[in-house]
């Protein structure tokens, strides 16, 4: 999708440099530049067999685990709750012969994935989409093969956007800032920061809307640290980032032991927002439950991915970010001022991840406690990686992310044969796998994590 | 000057210089130690790898910017004891009728607050034996064991330019291996307690070497591979803890493994009144190893060229990759020192999840303290062990949360990375603009000045 997706922000992006350095001066020498160089791209595909081996790595657990270890009985998964207004019948499948259906439908995409490299062409996204919906879909028929309690799919798909929520959220504060070229390793701080400031503000005010609001601006106070000591004194991006993080950890635990555990009345009894039911949208079955009877800052998420991806792939705004990211010497030659289009964006980074942070106080938990957001603001870091710096894949990364946290409390209450730490594992191994390239090749902006030194 | 640096794409390129050759040629001397002849006119600095900038500037910094530093760091810390100091919030309240009242109760409320720490850390001015008296600055010591040791893997890393923040993991891994040969194996005396030793270092050193194979062979950032080892450690640990067979203790319930057996624990070095083990001396000779290996072998200069310039480095016949491989290896056994220094020297009844008791993390803040140089983590490692000693007397005593510690620590370390805030601060110069330039630091100082004139003279050229 992406790689759709990077060639058109170029092209969409070539006429406004020309057209700039056009009124500025002469500028001849730049129209061969970037046709050149997405040439350049379009010719040279690496022939990648990584996906290929992946899918039949994944190919051979599925035959070992469903069809080899294959467990008999019946699998059972609940579509509606009875809440719903529209009622799906349950669905009951035998699980040995699913195993072996599933196992027989991938090794089919792994070798299409093969045909389709060796003809020199990218493996879809789809295609990967599909086999991990066949793989989970087998996965979840083996664990409940034979089980007493179905699989709940709406539980299971409402917990999963409720452990989304602030990881898109801080996957699209990293999105924005890598994209202008801060490495932004401090959204674990950016969300425990607005989560403590949420659950402060919105206790003495009383009013959730008000928390939000000194949320976002507690994530770009985190935000302006990492600014400040990132452009201004050249430190490491990295370096500052995880020592926020450390900052904000002892500082949310230093104020939560010596003020707020001793006046929680006052200080930390947050209100919650309310779930807010769209009219008929809401009543669709499985999307509705899941998508439509959420809180308002569910619905804030929504506008904000949809928001940043128009913004960065459709606007001045945008490509403005995408040339500081990529290239700051050639914006800064057109006139953009580098540093405080960094400086200005990093803090809506900031801010946008201060919502997430304000989702655990005034969304889903309730009152703040010491680290809560444990380790999230990595997770969605991981999400911005694996997500490839697209506000979309990386969203998807999050939901990913998300289920996979999930599935381990579901899995937990049918009774799973796979060890629950295992299943907390698995974020992080496929992170692992993302990162090291076995999914797919992810190239950051060329400047992230690099100071400009305007000369 | 607009076309010519906007046409070219990538630093790598230096043909396009050509529209205007004259002017920084002219200039060229002035900016030739920094950058390659070929980047013309705008801030092209050809970026050294991001590690090198922070590298040098940690290097750079002088002393006293450490000390200020720490002295600022502690000044924000009393700052916020005495605003969330009850008694100072109850004084501020009359305060434009009896200001003192509110800075008695500050004064009382900090130096409360510090005087705690010191007398946890240092020595005990209460204490009626001896014993007493001088016990803090032993567990200062004890609380300095692991710190340095895993500081000293995260600084060698630094100075290859890598950032291992998987000092978490490599621990636990180092502390389950340690551990596990010191309770199941019967050993001798003395072999048994190297044969621990060194299964921790080997766990460790698997853990991290991991990351410097990813990064080696496939181009992993090591920031994000470290950070996801972390917690797969933390979830394969929990799981071997309470999986009877694996780590649990026998006929327990608890995810707790069994006590160490005697003969594998570091003995004493002061006798049973104090916690101080012979892990020390282990930590202090990992700090002479890593001196000797940074400032005496040839893959110790191998590390320090590819963490200066690893392009350089390559070009001058250095494997890179085989660097990455084996600074992550020496990196992550060095960590894993600190987690046997857990199992076998603090916590040796038995060890749970919590055994890294976050050392990985406060690790990089000693490296960074310590300017990764071997003996400057070792003196970072005896502050923080300080202030992890004094901390703890601090919450028992006075009722401040630790927590302020973390605060504490992370504050010295953005101040010393960022000496312009230090100097800003206490109005100290900026060294290289009053003096002739000595430091590495003012070339990069002068280039940046001689620049905007060479960018300025292609303009007029044009």
């Amino acid at each position: 999708m992406s790689d759709s997706m990077n060639p058109s922000g170029i092209d969409t992006g070539v006429p406004d440099v020309t057209r700039t350095l056009d009124s500025s001066g002469p500028g001849t020498a730049t129209q061969h530049e970037r046709p050149d160089s997405s040439n350049g791209l379009a010719t040279t595909i690496v022939k990648s067999w990584k996906a290929p081996i992946g899918f039949a790595v994944f190919t051979l657990i599925a035959l070992v685990l469903f069809v080899i270890l294959g467990r008999d009985g019946d699998s059972t998964f609940t579509l509606s709750a009875d809440s719903d207004l529209i009622q799906l019948p349950d669905i009951t499948v035998a699980a040995r012969l699913t195993g072996i259906i599933v196992t027989v439908l991938m090794a089919v995409i792994t070798v299409v994935a093969f045909l389709r490299v060796r003809a020199d062409r990218r493996v879809p996204l789809w295609l990967t989409a599909l086999l991990g919906v066949l793989f989970l879909f087998a996965f979840l028929t083996w664990v409940d093969a034979g089980a007493s309690l179905p699989v709940q799919v709406p539980g299971l798909l409402v917990g999963m956007v409720s452990l989304s929520v602030p990881l898109i959220f801080g996957a699209m504060g990293g999105v924005i800032s890598e994209r202008v070229g801060v490495v932004n390793v401090a959204i674990e701080g950016q969300l425990l920061g607005g989560a403590f400031v949420a659950a402060v503000v919105a206790s003495i005010t009383q009013q959730p809307l008000l928390g939000l609001v000194a949320a976002a601006v507690a994530g770009a106070a985190v935000s302006f640290v990492l600014a400040a000591f990132a452009i201004k004194y050249l430190v490491d991006q990295v370096i500052v980032g995880v020592v926020l993080n450390v900052l904000v950890i002892g500082l949310t635990n230093f104020l939560y032991s010596q003020v707020l555990s001793k006046n929680a009345e006052l200080l930390n009894s947050p209100p919650r927002f309310d779930r807010i039911n769209i009219p008929i949208l809401s009543e669709i079955p499985i999307i509705g439950p899941t998508l439509f009877r959420q809180t308002i800052i569910v619905y804030l998420m929504y506008i904000a991915v949809a928001a940043v991806y128009f913004a960065l792939f459709h606007t001045r705004w945008g490509l403005r970010v995408r040339a500081v990211g990529e290239h700051p010497q050639a914006a800064d030659t057109v006139g953009i001022n580098v540093n405080s289009t960094r400086f200005w964006n990093v803090l809506l980074a900031g801010a946008i991840t201060g919502f997430g942070g304000a989702y655990f106080t005034l969304g889903s938990v309730g009152a703040f406690n010491k680290e809560m957001t444990a380790g999230a603001g990595y997770i969605a870091l991981a999400a911005v990686i694996f997500g490839q710096w697209d506000p979309i894949r990386a969203t998807l990364a999050a939901l990913l992310f998300g289920f996979a946290s999930n599935l381990q409390n579901a899995l937990g209450i049918i009774g799973s044969p796979v060890p629950s730490e295992f299943m907390l594992m698995l974020p992080y191994l496929l992170t692992i796998f993302a990162v090291a390239g076995l999914v797919g090749r992810s190239r950051g902006p060329a400047a992230s994590g690099r100071p400009y030194i305007k000369s | 000057m607009s076309d010519a640096a906007s046409s070219a794409p990538g630093s790598s390129a230096p043909v396009p210089s050509a529209p205007v050759p004259s002017g920084p040629a002219s200039s060229g001397p002035a900016s030739s130690p920094v950058t390659p002849a070929g980047s013309p006119t705008m801030g092209s600095v050809a970026p050294p790898p991001k590690s090198n900038q922070i590298l040098r500037d940690i290097m750079g910094g002088s002393v006293v910017i450490s000390i200020l530093a720490v002295l600022l760091a502690l000044v924000v810390g009393g700052i916020l004891i005495a605003v969330t100091d009850e008694n100072v919030q109850a004084a501020s309240v009359y305060f434009f009728s009896r200001p003192g009242d509110t800075f008695n109760a500050i004064w009382v409320s900090v130096s409360g607050a510090y005087g705690a720490l010191f007398q946890g850390a240092v020595y005990n001015f209460g204490g009626n034996t001896f014993v007493k008296q001088i016990k803090p600055i032993t567990d200062t010591l004890t609380f300095a064991t692991p710190l340095i040791a895993a500081g000293l893997g995260v600084g060698l890393a630094f100075r290859a330019g890598m950032f291992n923040i998987g000092g978490q993991g490599q621990m636990l891994i180092a502390a389950a291996c340690s551990g596990w040969v010191a309770y199941s194996f019967p050993l001798p005396y003395g072999i048994h307690l190297i044969v621990a030793v060194l299964a921790g270092i080997v766990g460790g050193a698997v853990w991290g070497g991991i990351v410097g194979v990813l990064k080696a062979r496939t181009g992993a950032h090591e920031v994000i591979v470290t950070i996801m080892l972390n917690y797969i450690a933390v979830y394969l640990i929990s799981y071997l803890l309470r999986t009877p067979g694996a780590l649990q203790a026998p006929g327990s319930s608890n995810p707790k493994t069994p006590a160490d057996l005697p003969t594998a624990i570091y003995p004493d070095l002061l006798g049973g009144d104090f916690n101080l083990h012979a892990g020390l001396l282990v930590s202090i000779a990992a700090t002479v190893f890593v001196w000797w290996l940074l400032s005496r072998s040839s893959l110790g200069f191998k590390f320090r060229a590819v963490g200066v310039n690893p392009n350089a480095a390559r070009v001058a016949g250095i494997n890179v990759k085989r660097s990455y491989i084996y600074v992550m290896l020496l990196s992550g056994g060095l960590v894993g020192l600190a987690g046997v220094a857990q199992v076998l020297g603090t916590v040796t009844s038995g060890f749970s999840s919590g055994i890294d008791a976050g050392i990985g993390f406060d690790a990089i803040t000693v490296a960074l303290l310590g300017r990764s140089k071997p003996w400057g983590i070792f003196v970072a490692g005896i502050l923080f062990g300080a202030f992890k000693a004094g901390g703890f007397a601090m919450q028992a005593g006075q009722g401040i949360p630790v927590d302020i510690v973390l605060v504490v620590q992370s504050l010295i370390v953005l101040f010393i990375a960022a000496p312009p805030l230090v100097r800003a601060v206490f109005r100290l110069p900026t060294p290289g603009t009053a003096k002739k330039p000595k430091q590495p630091k003012p070339p990069r100082d002068s280039s940046a000045q001689a620049k905007p004139a060479a960018a300025a003279e292609a303009v007029a050229a044009k």
